[in-house]
């Protein structure tokens, strides 16, 4: 499992609530340049594995590693130092304040020299131009970055929460449920920007209860099953229905044909 | 949660496309803002009615008289625009404003000290009651609204017991400097309402213009979100209530130059007066929407009103009445235009 590629890596994790073990010594690993998907049933430990991931808990046992280095986030904002960006399900954005205003949120850039380092003074033009840059890159369609978030469509500030996070994720982009509460034709446009943002090559780690979505666009897929990851499977030799067998335990990993494990 | 078996459609080979702007939105992009305009265009449909109800309406010298009257709780509103831009309220922004103008003339006339230095100790007062507040919304995450009328008695009380109730008489010139006037042409015009008016360009460009000021508006809008791009929430809260603190101070030597003494029982009403402006001045009062040149105008709504109305010889209980009409007129507007948004 340990390949040269792995990028990001998870041995042993363990996260109780109380009573309740959500980590139950849960493996992982992500590959470099691939989409890997994470499925699992309710209680499965799914959002807690993606929040240790991201820095939002810190898990009670077990080692992070990135890029082969041992790490250990205290918080979202300690994660994204370590270049590793998510884009959360209701996707914090200010609805009130432009796309290049949320582009850089808390990222502001500054005007040169003192205007920029004392008065705190930003550099809005180039904030405009650079975020027209990052849409571009992203073929995302935008006449006018100073449209409030709020006029956008789900799907296009969806694209806009992706935007930033690959505009300044270095290792990782963490995407969760991103197509969940948009139509058919805006989810596809989203699945067709993951892909892209793969193409540019950054991993992608997709959470998703969307079985069609995970199976168009993922090149693994890690199932989490009673705190614990029970396989990793790749899509193209595993059906959709096998798949959600081992998820839901109807199916032991060992059933599945060697060719299915990835 | 069944996880969902139906085959997925054909991906569509579009990108997200925004809507092009049209010529109409482009018109739109380059007018101020409906919140903003709306004020104006009420500010100068009143303008044009007292105009065309008394003669003396329309002259320089009234203008002027105008600010003056509402250089105080002009400034006040600034600060009162900050915390309200971060989904909060201050009801002790007067009793502060009092307090800092008591303690500022009680420091220069009682103990002889410096009159700049004097100011200050009144700023510092203003500040530490601001900082008391954001370090309670902040830390024990009460509402802005029940800390500030709290922090608002606890600030009426200590200036009535530190004044003994009784005004300060015998200031030195140097703390009533911007109730003086200089003249263009025929008309007076007091130095503070120049202050006023340079404090609000200032803050127009704090908040346009920096970092800090892009925050605050973020914390506003959506605190989880900002929190969650690395913004200090908290650190940017108290920071805005001190800030708020610093324009009290502010309007408490303006409050201390215009009546020319240190009055305890000044600013009783400024909470309430500034919170009208801010609304007419089209800042929600749910946070994150709002300009600062739009409370302005509010204060001028507010101004221009009491005045005209006071010109038509209509009695000050029905302005208060008026004013009333007005700020339930603005809250149902931002009401009705947040459910849309």
């Amino acid at each position: 499992m340990d390949t040269p590629d792995t990028i990001f890596k998870a041995r042993g994790l363990v996260k109780r609530y109380g009573g309740v073990t959500a980590l139950d010594g849960t493996d992982f690993d992500l590959r470099a340049g691939e989409i890997l998907a994470v499925i699992g049933d309710n209680g499965a430990g799914k959002s807690s594995l993606i929040k240790a991931l991201s820095g939002a808990v810190i898990p009670d046992e077990g080692e992070l590693h990135l890029d082969g280095q041992a790490v250990r986030f205290k918080s979202p904002i300690d994660a994204r130092r370590h270049g590793i960006e998510t884009v959360y399900q209701d996707l914090a954005v200010a609805p009130a304040m432009t796309i290049a205003e949320n582009l850089f949120l808390g990222r502001e850039l500054l005007r040169p020299g003192v205007l920029g380092r004392w008065l705190r003074l930003i550099d809005k033009q180039r904030m405009l131009t650079e975020a027209e840059g990052h849409m571009r890159d992203l073929k995302i369609g935008i006449r006018s970055m100073k449209q409030a978030v709020g006029t956008l469509s789900g799907g296009q500030r969806q694209g806009v929460a992706v935007a930033r996070s690959t505009a300044f994720a270095k290792h990782v982009v963490i995407l969760d449920e991103p197509t969940a509460a948009l139509g058919v034709k805006e989810g596809n446009m989203v699945l067709e920007l993951i892909r892209r943002v793969r193409d540019r090559g950054l991993p992608v780690i997709l959470i998703s209860h969307n079985m069609p979505h995970v199976f168009e666009i993922a090149d693994r897929i890690h199932i989490q099953r009673l705190g614990k990851r029970v396989a990793v499977v790749d899509p193209k030799h595993i059906s959709m229905s096998d798949t959600v067998a081992v998820m839901t335990g109807a199916k032991e990993v060992d059933d599945l044909p060697e060719q299915a494990r990835a | 949660m069944q996880p969902n078996l139906e085959p997925a459609a054909p991906a569509a080979p579009v990108s997200l496309k925004l809507d092009a702007p049209g010529p109409r939105q482009r018109l739109m992009e380059l007018l101020p803002p409906l919140n903003v305009l709306g004020p104006l265009v009420a500010l100068l449909v009143a303008g044009a009615f007292f105009a065309s109800q008394t003669d003396r309406f329309l002259s320089g010298q009234n203008f002027s008289l105008i600010l003056q009257q509402v250089m105080v709780v002009g400034v006040i509103a600034i600060g009162q625009t900050l915390i309200i831009l971060t989904a909060g309220i201050d009801l002790s922004c007067g009793m502060a404003m009092a307090l800092g103008s008591v303690v500022t003339t009680k420091f220069a006339v009682d103990y002889g000290i410096h009159p700049y230095a004097a100011v200050l100790c009144g700023m510092a007062v203003c500040v530490l009651i601001g900082f008391i507040n954001g370090a309670l919304v902040t830390s024990i995450k009460l509402p802005p609204f029940i800390v500030t009328l709290g922090t608002m008695n606890i600030a009426f009380a200590v200036t009535q017991i530190y004044s003994q109730a009784q005004t300060v008489t015998g200031l030195p010139d140097a703390l009533t400097f911007f109730g003086n006037t200089f003249h263009i042409g025929q008309t007076s015009i007091t130095y503070g309402t120049v202050l006023m008016l340079a404090l609000y360009l200032l803050t127009w460009l704090f908040l346009r213009e920096t970092a800090p000021g892009r925050h605050l508006y973020a914390v506003g809008n959506n605190p989880e979100a900002a929190r969650l791009t690395g913004i200090a929430t908290s650190r940017v809260l108290v920071g805005v209530y001190m800030m708020a603190g610093v324009f009290y101070g502010i309007a408490a030597l303006l409050s201390v130059a215009r009546m020319g003494v240190g009055d305890p029982q000044a600013g009783q009403t400024d909470n309430l007066d500034s919170i009208t402006a801010v609304v007419l001045g089209g800042t929600s009062l749910f946070g994150g929407r709002g300009a600062i040149l739009g409370t302005l105008v509010g204060v001028l709504i507010v101004g221009v009103f009491r005045n005209g109305l006071t010109l038509m010889g209509v009695p000050s209980v029905v302005q208060i009445l008026v004013t009333g009409v007005l700020v339930i007129l603005a809250v149902a507007t931002d009401q009705l235009t947040h459910k849309k948004g």
